[in-house]
C-alpha cells in the first residue's frame, strides 16, 4: 500500500508539468514479489513470533552448552538410583532440566535433542525438496509421455509402505543420522512432486516462458532459469509445513527404538523414554523434551501457515 | 470413470509385484534370520529348519514359488516367527480388528475434523477460530505414543472408566482408547486444511452470490460452499488412511487389541520373512485401494474432472 | 465350609460333579486352613510378547513354556521349591549309574478328550521332537540331557526310532542314556519332554494346537488364542488332580511394555507383572506386600570375541581383560541401576543353582577401591594408558534396562581407565546374528539355566558349544567338562572349571538376574523359592481382596 502511494507520488509529482518528460526519468523502485510477501510476513503476528523463537531456540542450542554444568553423556553417580527423588530440575546441582533415568544431564541432553532433531528435519526436508522440485518441475514442464510416465512411477512409489522399507533400511544400513534424514528424506518428496508438477503446469503457460522460449532458450535451461525460481514460493512454504511432520516421523521411529546411535539423543527418543516414567512422578522427563517439540512444531506450523499467506494474498 | 478404476487396478498388478520384489530383497540382505534365537542352535538343526522351509533353495526360486502360492493358491505361508501359525491365519485374526478401530477412527477424524475447520473458517479470527485452530494443532503435535499411555493413565488409573488394554471382540469400551489414540493426529490436520480450503471458497464470487441472494448463512455454507471446500480434504484423505496404517502400530503395541499393525514391525524385527511379505502386500493393496477411493471421491466432488 | 489341606502326591481321582468356584469344599492346591477364597477365581499373567506355538516339541521361550506347562503334564514336575514332585509318572527306577530311567504312569490319566495317557505318547513327542522334519529350535535338548542317539537323530545320520527311549507296555516308559545324568527326572518337567496325544497329532497335522483341536493332559484346556492379545485358558475337569485344581480361569495377557504393564496392574487388570528396572524400591515402598524379588536362574554377562576375529588388540591381553572386569562396579549397577536384589557376579552359575558350591573368587573379595588401583596397575602393565589408550565397541540389544547398563559402565570405564567403550544398539535378531558369527568385540550376552543344575551353564564353556559365543576355547575346561558328566561329585571338575574362567575372562559376568515382579496379595500359593520360576495354575488361588 504504501509503496502504491509512493509510486503515484511520482507521477503525480511529474504532473503538473504539462510536458512528459523524455530521457532518464528517476528509477522508480521496483518491488518484488517476496518484498511484497516479506511485508504481509511481518504483519501475521503469529507467524513473525514463530520465526523470532524458532531463531531464539537455534541460538540457544549453540549457546546453551557454554552454561552447562554437565556433559550430554556423564552420569551423577550421586543420584543414579533414586532419581525421583533426587532427580528433579534444580540450579544447585546444575541440572537445570533435571536428569534422566541413569542419571545424566537433562538440559545438555535436550540440547543435543533438539539440534539433532531440527537438523534431521531441516535436512530431510532438503532432500525431500531437491528431489521433489527437479522431478515435479521437469515432468510438469515436458509434459506428455515423459510426464505420464513419471507420475506413474510416482504413483507406485507412493502406494509402497514406505515406513517399512525404512525400518528393514536402518536395520540393513544401520542407524547413522545420514541414513536417518535421508531415508526420511526420500519418502517426502513424492508429495513435493505432485505439488510442483501442478504448479508447473500452470505457470509453463504463462508469457514470460513463452518468451523465453521464442528467445531460443533449451527447454532445460527454461526449467532450471525460469520455472524452479518461481516454483520458490509454493515449496518454500510446502518445506515448512514439511518439517514438522518429518521431525514428528523421525520421533515415531525414535520409539520403535531404530532412531539416532546412544549416547546422542533426539527429541524423539527423549519424549519416548520420558513418557515410561510418567507414572513415577518423574514429570521433568517427558516435560522439558516435549514442551521444546511442541513449540517447534507449532512455530513451524504457523511460520509456514505465515507464508502461505503472504505468498498468496487470497486466502485472507 | 469406468475405464479409469480399471486403469488404475491395473497398474496396481506391477506395482504390488514391484513391491514384493523390493521387500523380498532388503529382508534377505538385512543380518540375521528368523531362527537366530537366545540359545543358538547346533549347525545340524538350523539345516533341518531351513530345509523345512524351504529356505535352502535358491533366492529366485524361493520367490517365484512365493508369488505362485498367492497367485494360485492366495496362500502367503506359514509363518517363521510363530510356528503353528500360518500368515493366512494372522491376517485373519488382526485385519478385522485393525479395521475396526481404523474404521471409527477415520469417521471420528473426519468428522471432528472437518467440523471444526468448517466452524473455524466460518467464524474466523473469532475466539471459535483459535481456539479450534489452537486445539487441533496441538493434537497434533503430541506424538500418539505419548497421547496413548496419557490416555490409559487418566481413564484406567485415575477414573477406572476403561480398561486398559485387551480387545475383547470389539467391546465398545475397549475400542474407545484406542480410536481417539489413533484419530487424534488427523483431526487436527483435517480441521486446518478444511478451514484454509473453506476461507478461499467462502471468498469466491459465487458464494458472494448466494449471500447477495439473501440465502441464509448456515444454508450457504452448507449447501454451497461445503463441497468445493472439501475438495483438498479429500485428496488428503489418502495419506490420512495411510498414515492411519502405521499409526496402528502405536496402538497395538499399546493396547494390545491384536491388530495387524504390530507385526508391520515386529515381523522386520523378527525377520520372519513371508509375514514380512504378506504383511507388506496387504498394506500396498490397502494403500493402492485407499488412493484410489480417494480418487474416485475427487472426481465425484469436483464436476470438472473427468478420467 | 472348612478346608481341608491335602498335602504331598496322594492321588485322588475322584471328580465332582458341576463342581463351581463358589463351593470351596474339598479344593485344596494346598491352599492353608481357613483361607476364604474369591468367588473370581482367574489369575491374570502379563506376558512380554506374543505366545509362540503351543507345540511342547517346538516350544522355545519362557512365557510360552508358562502356557504349555499348564495345557500339558510331564513325567514329573516342580514344586515350589523346583525339586520335582511326580506328574504324569507315578514314580520310577533308575540303574546304579544313571544311564537308564525306567518311568512308571499314573493309572487312569487320560487326556482332555478322554483318550487314556500312553507312554507311546512320549514315545511319540520324544521321537517327534528330535526329528529333522520337525525342524524344533529345541531339537537339541534331549541329547543335551543324554538321551541316547539324540545327537544323530537330529544331524540325519540314524531313524527317529533309534531313540532311547521305548514305552514297555501302556504304563511304563524306559529311558536309555549315553551318559550318566543323575539329575535326569528334573529334565522331565522341560516342555520338550512332554507327552503328546499321537492319534490327535495324526488327524489335524499342523492345525492341532488351534483352540478348537487342541487336546492336553495338564490342568487347562485352551479356551481363547488371540495372537498380540491373550490367551485364556479354562479348567479341564478330565485332569488327574482336577480335584486340587482352584483356579477356574488363567489369562496370560500380552503386554509389550513394561510401564504399561505396571498401569494395568494397579488398575486392577493385572495379577502379576515385571518392575521396571530402577523402580523396585520405590514399589518396595509403596506396595510393601506386593513387590517382590528372588532369585533366578539366569547370569548376564558380557562375551569376548575370544577368536582371532577379534578387531580390537587390546582385548586380546588377558591383563586388559581384567582391568576391565575390575574396573566395573558391579555393586552400582545392582544398587543403583538395577535396584531389585540382583547379585553381582563374578563368575559364571548361578549362587542359587542346585547342588552347585559357587567357588571363591579374588575379585568378589576385594573392595571397590582397591579394585579400581589393581585396574589400573593391569592396564599400565599392558602398556596401556592415555597415550595409548583402549577402544572398543560393545552391542546390545534395545531395551531399557541394557542401555542403562551399558551408559553406565561406559562411563565407569572413561573415568577410571580412560577407555573408550563405544555403544552400539541394534534390535535382538541383528545382535544374535552377529555373536553368532562372532562379528564383534564385546557383546551382551546371558544365559537361563534349561534346567535346575550347573552343567547348564559349565556347558557353555565347551569349545564346540553351540551356545559358546565368545570362542573360548581351552582343552582343560574341555576335559574337566567330560569328566564331570561321569565324576562322583561334579562340583569339583566345576570349581576347577569356574576358576579357570575366572582367570582367562573369556567373558565378564556381571549380575545374576532376580525375578522382579509385582504381584496381588489375593494370589496364593506362588513358588516364590523355585529358581527356574516355573509355576503351575494347579498350584495357586485368588484368596478374597
Amino acid at each position: 500500500m504504501l509503496a502504491d502511494v509512493r509510486v503515484e507520488t511520482n507521477t503525480a509529482a511529474a504532473a503538473p508539468s504539462a510536458e512528459p518528460q523524455v530521457g532518464p526519468a528517476a528509477p522508480i523502485k521496483g518491488r518484488s514479489l517476496w518484498q511484497d510477501a516479506g511485508a504481509r510476513f511481518i504483519r501475521n503476528r503469529a507467524a513473525l513470533v514463530s520465526v523470532i523463537v524458532l531463531a531464539l531456540i537455534v541460538v540457544f542450542t549453540f549457546v546453551g552448552p557454554l552454561v552447562a554444568a554437565w556433559s550430554i553423556e556423564k552420569i551423577d553417580w550421586s543420584i543414579i538410583g533414586m532419581v525421583a527423588q533426587k532427580g528433579q530440575p534444580s540450579l544447585a546441582t546444575g541440572h537445570y532440566f533435571g536428569a534422566d533415568e541413569v542419571g545424566r544431564d537433562l538440559y545438555s541432553r535436550v540440547i543435543q535433542g533438539t539440534q539433532i532433531s531440527l537438523a534431521v528435519g531441516i535436512l530431510g526436508s532438503a532432500v525431500a525438496v531437491i528431489v521433489g522440485t527437479l522431478y515435479g518441475a521437469v515432468a510438469g514442464y515436458f509434459g506428455g509421455r515423459l510426464d505420464s510416465a513419471m507420475m506413474r512411477f510416482v504413483d507406485i512409489i507412493y502406494s509402497i509402505p514406505f515406513l517399512f522399507i525404512l525400518i528393514l533400511m536402518l536395520i540393513m544400513f544401520g542407524r547413522s543420522f545420514v541414513v536417518l534424514f535421508m531415508g526420511i528424506g526420500l519418502i517426502s518428496w513424492l508429495g513435493m512432486s505432485r505439488v510442483v508438477r501442478g504448479q508447473t503446469l500452470t505457470l509453463k503457460n504463462r508469457e514470460f516462458v513463452e518468451a523465453a522460449i521464442a528467445t531460443g532458450v533449451k527447454p532445460l535451461a527454461v526449467v532450471f532459469r525460469h520455472i524452479v525460481p518461481n516454483l520458490l514460493g509454493i515449496v518454500v512454504v510446502y518445506a515448512t509445513l514439511l518439517i514438522p511432520e518429518i521431525i514428528l516421523l523421525e520421533s515415531f521411529i525414535s520409539f520403535l527404538g531404530l532412531g539416532i546411535q546412544e549416547p546422542n539423543t533426539s527429541l524423539g527418543a527423549l519424549i519416548s523414554e520420558g513418557a515410561q516414567t510418567m507414572q513415577y512422578g518423574e514429570l521433568w522427563q517427558i516435560g522439558f523434551p516435549l514442551g521444546f517439540f511442541v513449540v517447534i512444531l507449532f512455530a513451524f506450523f504457523f511460520a509456514g501457515d505465515g507464508l502461505r499467506d503472504a505468498l498468496d494474498p487470497k486466502d485472507r | 470413470m469406468i475405464v479409469f478404476v480399471l486403469k488404475r487396478l491395473a497398474i496396481a498388478i506391477p506395482t504390488l509385484l514391484v513391491l514384493i520384489v523390493l521387500s523380498f530383497i532388503l529382508m534377505k540382505v538385512a543380518p540375521g534370520s528368523p531362527f537366530t534365537g537366545e540359545k543358538n542352535l547346533p549347525r545340524d538343526v538350523l539345516n533341518n529348519i531351513y530345509a523345512r522351509y524351504g529356505l535352502d533353495k535358491p533366492e529366485w526360486q524361493q520367490l517365484v514359488e512365493y508369488v505362485w502360492n498367492i497367485v494360485a493358491h492366495f496362500d502367503f505361508g506359514p509363518s517363521f516367527k510363530y510356528k503353528d501359525r500360518s500368515v493366512n491365519d494372522i491376517i485373519r485374526q488382526g485385519f478385522p480388528v485393525t479395521l475396526t478401530y481404523g474404521f471409527w477412527a477415520f469417521i471420528l477424524a473426519s468428522g471432528v475434523g472437518i467440523s471444526m475447520g468448517v466452524i473455524a473458517a466460518v467464524k474466523q479470527n473469532s475466539w471459535a477460530d483459535y481456539l479450534a485452530v489452537g486445539v487441533t494443532i496441538g493434537a497434533q503435535v503430541v506424538p500418539n505414543f505419548v497421547l496413548a499411555p496419557i490416555l490409559v493413565l487418566i481413564f484406567t488409573l485415575w477414573l477406572h472408566w476403561l480398561p486398559g488394554g485387551g480387545w475383547n471382540d470389539g467391546k465398545w469400551n475397549y475400542v474407545i482408547m484406542p480410536v481417539i489414540a489413533l484419530s487424534a493426529t488427523y483431526m487436527a490436520n483435517i480441521a486446518r486444511i478444511t478451514r484454509s480450503s473453506m476461507l478461499e471458497v467462502l471468498h469466491s464470487n459465487f458464494i458472494r452470490t448466494a449471500r447477495a441472494k439473501g440465502l441464509p448463512g448456515w444454508q450457504v455454507v452448507v449447501k454451497h460452499a461445503l463441497k468445493p471446500a472439501l475438495l483438498p480434504v479429500v485428496s488428503y484423505l489418502g495419506p490420512v488412511f495411510v498414515g492411519m496404517i502405521t499409526g496402528s502400530v502405536v496402538v497395538d503395541l499399546y493396547f494390545s487389541t491384536g491388530g495387524i499393525g504390530q507385526w508391520f514391525v515386529n515381523s522386520a524385527l523378527n525377520r520372519d520373512y513371508s509375514t514380512i511379505l504378506g504383511v507388506t502386500i496387504l498394506l500396498g493393496a490397502l494403500t493402492i485401494a485407499g488412493n484410489l477411493v480417494v480418487d474416485v471421491l475427487y472426481a465425484w466432488i469436483d464436476p470438472k474432472i473427468r478420467y | 465350609m472348612k478346608l481341608r489341606a491335602i498335602l504331598g502326591a496322594g492321588a485322588v481321582a475322584f471328580t465332582l460333579m458341576g463342581t463351581s468356584a463358589l463351593t470351596t469344599a474339598a479344593f485344596a492346591a494346598s491352599v492353608p486352613d481357613g483361607t476364604k477364597l474369591a468367588a473370581d477365581q482367574t489369575f491374570n499373567y502379563r506376558v512380554l510378547d506374543n505366545i509362540n506355538s503351543l507345540d511342547p516339541d517346538i516350544v522355545e521361550d519362557v512365557d510360552t513354556s508358562y502356557v504349555v506347562g499348564n495345557l500339558f503334564e510331564g513325567l514329573y514336575n516342580e514344586d515350589a521349591k523346583g525339586n520335582p514332585v511326580p506328574g504324569a509318572a507315578e514314580s520310577y527306577e533308575a540303574n546304579k549309574d544313571n544311564t537308564e530311567f525306567t518311568f512308571h504312569l499314573r493309572k487312569g490319566a487320560v487326556w482332555s478328550n478322554g483318550d487314556p495317557v500312553k507312554a507311546s505318547d512320549f514315545v511319540y513327542s520324544w521321537r517327534r521332537a528330535v526329528d529333522p522334519k520337525t525342524a524344533s529350535n529345541y531339537s537339541y535338548f534331549p541329547g543335551l540331557v543324554g538321551v541316547k542317539n539324540a545327537d544323530d537323530i537330529v544331524a540325519g545320520k540314524m531313524p527317529i526310532d533309534q531313540l532311547g527311549v521305548t514305552a514297555k507296555d501302556d504304563n511304563t516308559l524306559v529311558v536309555t542314556l549315553n551318559k550318566s545324568v543323575p539329575y535326569f527326572v528334573r529334565a522331565t518337567a522341560h516342555a520338550t519332554l512332554f507327552p503328546i496325544p499321537q492319534a490327535v497329532v495324526e488327524k489335524f497335522g499342523n492345525d492341532w494346537t488351534k483352540p478348537e483341536n487342541i487336546v492336553g493332559n495338564g490342568a487347562y484346556v485352551l479356551a481363547e488364542n488371540k495372537p498380540g492379545e491373550r490367551v485364556t485358558l479354562k479348567r479341564n475337569p478330565k485332569y488327574w488332580d482336577n480335584a486340587k485344581t482352584v483356579l477356574e480361569t488363567l489369562n496370560f495377557l500380552t503386554i509389550n511394555d513394561e510401564n504399561q504393564g505396571v498401569t494395568r496392574y494397579l488398575s486392577g487388570e493385572v495379577d502379576q507383572t515385571d518392575v521396571p528396572a530402577g523402580q523396585y524400591p520405590s514399589m518396595k515402598q509403596q506396595y510393601p506386600n506386593e513387590a517382590h524379588s528372588v532369585p533366578q536362574l539366569c547370569t548376564y554377562y558380557f562375551d569376548i570375541n575370544m577368536t582371532d576375529k577379534q578387531p580390537v588388540e587390546a582385548l586380546k591381553d588377558v591383563r586388559v581383560r581384567e582391568a576391565i572386569s575390575m574396573a566395573i562396579d558391579r555393586d552400582v549397577i545392582v544398587n543403583n541401576v538395577l535396584q531389585g536384589g540382583q547379585i553381582p557376579a563374578y563368575f559364571f552359575t548361578p549362587p542359587a543353582t542346585a547342588d552347585f558350591k559357587a567357588p571363591d573368587v579374588d575379585m568378589a573379595k576385594m573392595t571397590q577401591a582397591d579394585r579400581d588401583a589393581k585396574a589400573k596397575q593391569l592396564l599400565t602393565d599392558a602398556g596401556y594408558g592415555p597415550d595409548k589408550p583402549v577402544e572398543f565397541t560393545y552391542i546390545y540389544n534395545t531395551s531399557e534396562a541394557h542401555k542403562k547398563i551399558a551408559t553406565v559402565v561406559s562411563q565407569m570405564l572413561k573415568e577410571k581407565l580412560g577407555i573408550n567403550m563405544q555403544l552400539q544398539d541394534m534390535e535382538f535378531a541383528t545382535l544374535l546374528d552377529k555373536r553368532h558369527q562372532r562379528d564383534f568385540s564385546v557383546a551382551r550376552d546371558a544365559w537361563c539355566g534349561d534346567y535346575n543344575e550347573a552343567s547348564t551353564f559349565e556347558g557353555l564353556m565347551d569349545s564346540t558349544s553351540s551356545q559358546n559365543n565368545s570362542g573360548y576355547s581351552n582343552a582343560d575346561v574341555d576335559k574337566w567338562l567330560k569328566e564331570s558328566a561321569t565324576s562322583e561329585d561334579p562340583n569339583q571338575q566345576y570349581l576347577q572349571i569356574e576358576t579357570q574362567v575366572a582367570k582367562d575372562l573369556p567373558i565378564i559376568p556381571i549380575y545374576f538376574y532376580t525375578k522382579v515382579f509385582l504381584q496381588k496379595t489375593t494370589v496364593g500359593g506362588w513358588p516364590y523359592d523355585n529358581v527356574e520360576q516355573v509355576w503351575y495354575g494347579k498350584d495357586l488361588y485368588k484368596t478374597e481382596g
